[in-house]
C-alpha cells in the first residue's frame, strides 16, 4: 500500500507492505538508521521519535497509520554541522556508552520536556493544577520508558537537566 | 620476555606531559552516537540490496523434531529458502578445529535433529523483505518427541558434581578451625539467573566476494568470531573478514557468537545475495547465554574480636548439559580477606537450559552477593561496625598464594566511602530510623575483581599531514575504548588528540583479545602503548639519518616528542613535515604487549567499597533506593568522565540484581518466564536515585606499563550486598534470596510482625 509523510522535513511517498512498522520503514525503507530496534515490542523506547511533535515508540506503530504526518527521528535534530542541544548536552554529560538507546533517549528528552513545558502531568507530579516544576523526580519518571543497559542514567539527568536548566 | 621492572620505569604515559591521561575527553565517537549515525551491524550498507534472515526456535528443552512442515513457508510470499537439519548445508561437527590456533572451534546451526534447550534455532527462513521471513517463519510447523529435561536448578542440586580439574581450594583445616571457633555463621544464599539483555540483539549483515566472505556482527571478540566462522563453514579464516566497529552492548553476552553469524554467512552463498539476520529480543533471552543461577553455602568462624580463624565458600550453581562453564563464585574471596583456615569449591549441576556463561564479573557478581552479606551478618553477632570488621580481616599478603599484593587499597576505599556517605549516622541496630510509612537504612559491602593482562598486537599509521590512526582488531562495547586508545596514543606520541583517529573491530587489524573480563583498557591500552614506543623510535631513526632534518645526526635517545613535534634540544620539525619528506608514503608500525615474566608474582586486583541508603515500604515491602556511592582503586584512571561512566554503570547493574532482575524457569517447557524487557526488570530512570562514586590515585605499576586496571566489572562487585544489608538495616528482615522483590521483603515483615 501506500502512504505519504514528512520524514525530517521530507516529504516522503512510501509503497510498503501493510505489516511495515513505521520502524522499519525508517530502518529498512528510508535508510534512517539512527531510530534503534531494542525489543520491537514497545518495551525499551530505543525506536522512540516524533511524531507530530510527541513521542512515540516506532516499533509499535504500522506506517500506515501515519498519512501526513511529520515525523522526526534523529537525523533530523542536527542543523547540519551543528548539533542540538540535547544532542550537545548527552556528547558534554557522557551520557551514553554503547549508544544504542542515546537516539531513542534523545528523541524522547526533546519532546518530554515539550510535554511537560505545555502542562502535562505525570506519575511524579504532586500538584495537578500547579504549573510543572520539572524536578529530578519528574525527569527521571517521564524519562522511564527509555532503557539504557549501560545504564547512564546520572548522566542522561544531567544532559537533560543542562538544557532544562533548573527546576522552576 | 619483559619484567615488570621495565614498566616501572618512567614512560610517556606515566610522566603525561600533555595531561591527556586521566583528562575528562569526550567520547570519541560520540558525534556519531548522539546524531544516530554509527552504523551498528544490522545498519551496515550493504554492496546490493540484502535478504533478510529469521530463525525459528525450539519450544521444548530437551527431545527430538519427528518432522518439521516447511511447505506453508516455503510457500510464503518473497520466501528465498528454508533449511532446517535436513537441508541446512554442511558444516564442521561441534567444536571442530581445523587450524590448530583456532581460538574457537566449529559452532554448526541445525546439526543434528536433537532438541538440546528451549530457543535453540531449529529451522531459518531467508525472505526478500523483512516481514515476509517473519511471516514465514511462524508458518514452520515442528513436531517433536518430547525427552525428560532437568531445568529445575533446586531440584536437581543432588546432581550436582565437582567441574573436571577444578579441585576444591582447602588451606588449613577449615572443618577443625570452624568447630573451635567461638562465633559462627552458616548461612546459604541465592542468587538467580540473570540475563545480559543488551540492547542491541545479536546481528549480523554478511556478503561474499568470490570464497571471501565480510561480516558485520556484534561480538565482543574479533578473531574468535572470525575463528568460530572460518571452522562452522570449514573455511580458511583468511576468508572471513570480520568488522564490529559499533556493539549496542556486550556485557559479555556477545564474548561468543551465535547462529545469526552462522546462517547470515550461509545463506549469503547460498543466495548469492547479502544477507541481514537478528534476533528478536525474545532469542535474545532465550538463544544466547546468561548468568546462571547459584547457590552459596557461606561458613565464617570467628574469635571475639572479630578475626577470621575459618571461612568456607561453596557454590553449587549450573550449566548446559554439553557446553561446560563454571561461575567462579568462591573465586573472588581466596584473595579477600584473612583467615588461617579455607575452603572454596565450586560444583555444578548439567541442565537442560540455555548455555550459561561469562555475564559482566563472572564469579564476583554472584559470589559477593553471599560472602558480603555473611560479613554483614557476622559483624551484627560480634556487635562489631562492619568496616570495622572487615579491617580487622585484612591481609597482609594474599591469604592463599602468599603473594605480595601489587597494590591494595580496600581499606581507604571502605574508610573514604565511610566519611564521604556519613555512615558514623548509621543506627546498627535494624529498624530504628522511620519516615512515615518509610523504614530508612544503611549497608555497605567490600568489592573486589581480579586484574588480566593478555597479549596484544596494534598498528599506527602516520600519514604525510600528519594524522596519527591507530589501529586494532579491538572492540568498544560501550566501554570508551575508542577514547582511551586516542588520548594513549596521542600521549605516547606527543600529538594533540584532535591529530588522532582510531580505527577498531576489523579482522584484518593487528589483532587484540576484545573485551571481557575487565582486561580490555589494560591489554589493548598497553598494546597501543608499546606501538607508540615503537613508532618513536621509527621517526627517530627517520629523523637522525635525513640530512635534511634538523635532527640529522642527532643522539636518538635524546630526541623528544611534544606538541605534534619531534625536538632534540631547540632543534624540531613537526610529525606531518618529517613523514611528508622522508616517507610520503607514510610510516606504519606494528608492536604488541605481552604478560610480563613475573607478573604473577604478585597478586593483583581492582577493589572498592560500596554504601546504600534504602527505605523499605513497611507496608508494601517495596524497596527504594535513596542513594549510593563507591569508592574505587582501579589504577591510573585513563579518562575521569568514561571511567566515571563505566563504574556508574556497574553500580546500577548491582542495583538490578538486588532489587528486579530474575529470570525464573518454567518447569514444563525448560524457558525463561521472562523473555522481554516488560518481564525482565532491569533498573530504569525512575529506580536510579542518586548514585555517584570517586576513584582513590593509584597506579600499579605491576599491572602493565601504563599503570592502569579495568573498570568494567568492579562496579557491580558487592552492590547488591550492600543494599541487601542496608534492607536488613532498614527494616531488620534478612533476606538471603536474590532479588529482593517486595513479596520476600513483605513476607519477612509480617514474619516480624510490622
Ligand atoms: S524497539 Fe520499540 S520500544 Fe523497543
Ligand atoms: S548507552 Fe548502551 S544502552 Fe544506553
Amino acid at each position: 500500500m501506500h502512504t505519504n509523510l514528512t520524514v525530517n522535513g521530507q516529504a516522503v511517498a512510501l509503497d510498503h507492505d501493510t505489516r511495515t512498522t513505521l520502524l522499519d520503514a525508517l530502518r529498512e525503507s528510508l535508510d534512517l538508521k539512527g531510530t534503534k530496534k531494542g525489543c520491537d515490542h514497545g518495551q525499551c523506547g530505543a525506536c522512540t521519535v516524533l511524531v507530530n511533535g510527541v513521542r512515540i515508540n516506532a516499533c509499535l506503530s504500522l506506517v500506515a497509520m501515519h498519512q501526513d504526518d511529520d515525523v522526526v527521528t534523529i537525523e533530523g535534530l542536527a542543523s547540519g554541522d551543528v548539533l542540538h542541544p540535547m544532542q550537545q548536552a548527552f556528547l558534554t554529560q557522557d551520557a551514553l556508552q554503547c549508544g544504542y538507546c542515546t537516539p531513542g533517549q534523545i528523541c524522547s528528552a526533546v519532546a518530554m520536556l515539550r510535554e511537560a513545558a505545555e502542562g502535562q502531568p505525570s506519575q511524579a507530579t504532586e500538584d495537578l493544577t500547579a504549573r510543572i516544576s520539572l524536578t529530578d523526580a519528574e525527569i527521571r519518571e517521564r524519562m522511564s520508558g527509555n532503557i539504557c543497559r549501560c545504564s547512564a542514567y546520572p548522566q542522561i539527568l544531567a544532559a537533560i537537566r543542562s538544557v532544562a536548566g533548573d527546576a522552576a | 620476555m619483559s619484567s615488570v621492572k621495565d614498566w616501572a620505569l618512567p614512560n610517556p604515559v606515566s610522566e603525561n606531559r600533555s595531561g591527556l591521561i586521566g583528562k575528562t575527553v569526550d567520547r570519541y565517537e560520540g558525534r556519531l552516537k548522539v546524531t544516530g549515525t554509527a552504523p551498528y551491524a544490522y545498519e551496515v550498507e550493504p554492496p546490493s540490496a540484502p535478504a533478510y534472515g529469521q530463525a525459528v526456535s525450539a519450544t521444548i528443552a530437551r527431545g527430538r523434531i519427528v518432522s518439521i512442515d516447511t511447505s506453508a513457508a516455503e510457500a510464503s510470499p518473497g520466501v528465498k529458502l528454508v533449511w532446517t537439519s535436513r537441508n541446512v548445508p554442511a558444516q564442521a561437527a561441534r567444536g571442530e578445529r581445523a587450524n590448530p590456533r583456532s581460538q574457537r572451534g566449529s559452532n554448526p546451526t541445525m546439526a543434528s535433529d536433537a532438541v538440546e534447550f528451549y530457543g535453540q534455532t531449529l529451522a531459518f527462513v531467508a525472505a526478500d523483505t523483512l516481514e515476509n521471513a517473519r511471516a514465514a517463519a511462524a508458518l514452520v510447523a515442528v513436531t517433536y518427541e518430547t525427552q525428560p529435561a532437568t531445568v529445575d536448578f533446586m531440584a536437581s542440586l543432588d546432581q550436582a558434581e565437582m567441574p573436571p580439574g577444578e579441585e576444591d581450594t582447602e588451606i588449613g583445616d577449615f572443618g577443625a578451625g570452624f568447630a573451635a571457633s567461638p562465633v559462627k555463621l552458616d548461612e546459604t544464599y541465592f542468587s538467580p539467573i540473570a540475563n545480559h539483555t543488551q540492547m542491541e540483539p545479536c546481528a549480523t549483515t554478511a556478503w561474499w566476494d568470490g570464497d571471501k566472505v565480510t561480516v558485520h556482527t556484534s561480538i565482543q571478540m574479533v578473531k574468535g568470531g572470525q575463528h568460530a566462522l572460518a571452522e562452522t563453514l570449514a573455511i580458511a579464516s583468511d576468508k572471513v573478514h570480520l568488522i564490529t566497529r559499533y556493539i549496542g552492548g556486550g556485557f559479555g553476552g556477545k564474548g561468543q557468537s551465535y547462529d545469526d553469524l552462522t546462517l547470515a554467512a550461509l545463506a549469503a552463498r547460498e543466495l548469492n545475495q547479502p544477507v541481514k539476520v537478528a534476533y528478536t529480543r525474545q532469542q535474545m533471552f532465550q538463544a544466547t547465554i546468561h548468568r546462571p543461577a547459584v547457590q552459596m553455602r557461606v561458613r565464617l568462624g570467628a574469635e571475639p574480636d572479630g578475626r577470621l580463624n575459618a571461612f568456607s565458600i561453596e557454590a553449587i550453581t549450573h550449566c548446559a548439559r554439553n557446553v561446560p562453564f563454571t561461575e567462579h563464585a568462591a573465586n573472588f574471596s581466596r584473595s579477600l580477606y584473612a583467615a588461617p583456615n579455607r575452603l572454596t569449591g565450586h560444583r555444578l549441576v548439567r541442565m537442560d537450559l540455555p548455555g550459561a556463561g561469562p555475564m559482566r564479573a563472572p564469579g564476583e557478581a554472584t559470589g559477593m552477593l553471599s560472602l558480603e552479606c555473611a560479613m554483614d551478618e557476622l559483624a551484627e553477632k560480634l556487635g562489631i561496625d562492619p568496616v570495622e570488621l572487615r579491617i580487622r580481616n585484612e591481609p597482609t599478603v594474599d591469604p592463599e598464594t602468599g603473594k605480595p599484593f601489587s597494590v591494595r587499597q580496600l581499606v581507604s576505599c571502605m574508610r573514604e566511602g565511610a566519611q564521604r556517605f556519613g555512615w558514623e549516622r548509621r543506627n546498627p541496630t535494624p529498624g530504628q530510623v522511620r519516615e512515615g510509612r518509610w523504614l530508612v537504612g544503611m549497608g555497605m559491602a567490600a568489592g573486589i575483581r581480579g586484574n588480566f593482562l593478555l597479549p596484544a598486537k596494534a598498528g599506527i599509521r602516520i600519514t604525510a599531514d600528519g594524522t596519527v590512526t591507530l589501529l586494532q582488531g579491538m572492540t568498544d562495547i560501550g566501554t570508551g575504548t575508542y577514547t582511551i586508545l586516542a588520548q594513549i596514543t596521542a600521549e605516547t606520541l606527543g600529538v594533540p588528540l584532535d591529530q588522532v583517529r582510531v580505527e577498531l573491530g576489523d579482522s584484518d587489524m593487528p589483532p587484540a583479545p576484545g573485551s571481557g573480563g575487565q582486561f580490555g583498557a589494560a591489554t589493548a591500552g598497553s598494546a597501543a602503548f608499546e606501538t607508540g614506543m615503537v613508532m618513536r623510535r621509527t621517526l627517530a631513526d627517520l629523523a637522525i639519518n635525513d640530512p635534511n632534518s634538523p635532527l640529522f645526526g642527532a643522539d636518538p635517545t635524546l630526541v623528544t616528542f611534544a606538541n605534534g613535534n619531534i625536538a632534540l634540544e631547540n632543534q624540531s620539525e613537526s610529525l606531518a613535515s618529517l613523514v611528508a619528506r622522508a616517507q610520503p608514503d607514510g610510516v606504519y608500525v606494528e608492536g604488541s604487549i605481552s604478560p610480563a615474566a613475573d607478573a604473577r608474582d604478585w597478586s593483583q586486583h581492582t577493589y572498592g567499597a560500596q554504601f546504600a541508603e534504602v527505605a523499605v515500604d513497611v507496608v508494601t515491602g517495596e524497596v527504594r533506593l535513596r542513594r549510593m556511592f563507591g569508592v574505587f582503586a582501579a589504577g591510573r584512571i585513563l579518562n575521569a568522565k568514561t571511567a566515571k561512566s563505566q563504574i556508574t554503570g556497574g553500580m546500577i547493574w548491582g542495583i538490578g540484581t538486588a532489587l528486579t532482575e530474575t529470570n525464573p524457569v518454567d518447569p514444563r517447557y525448560g524457558s525463561f518466564l521472562n523473555q522481554d524487557m516488560a518481564g525482565y526488570l532491569v533498573p530504569s530512570h525512575a529506580d536510579i536515585v542518586n548514585v555517584d562514586s570517586i576513584f582513590l590515585d593509584e597506579t600499579d605499576d605491576k599491572a602493565n606499563p601504563l599503570g592502569i586496571k579495568g573498570v568494567g566489572e568492579l562496579g557491580i562487585c558487592g552492590t547488591g550486598a550492600a543494599i541487601a544489608n542496608a534492607i536488613y538495616n532498614a527494616c531488620g528482615v534478612r533476606l538471603r534470596d536474590y532479588p529482593m522483590t517486595p513479596d520476600k521483603v513483605l513476607e519477612g515483615l509480617i514474619a516480624k510482625g510490622l
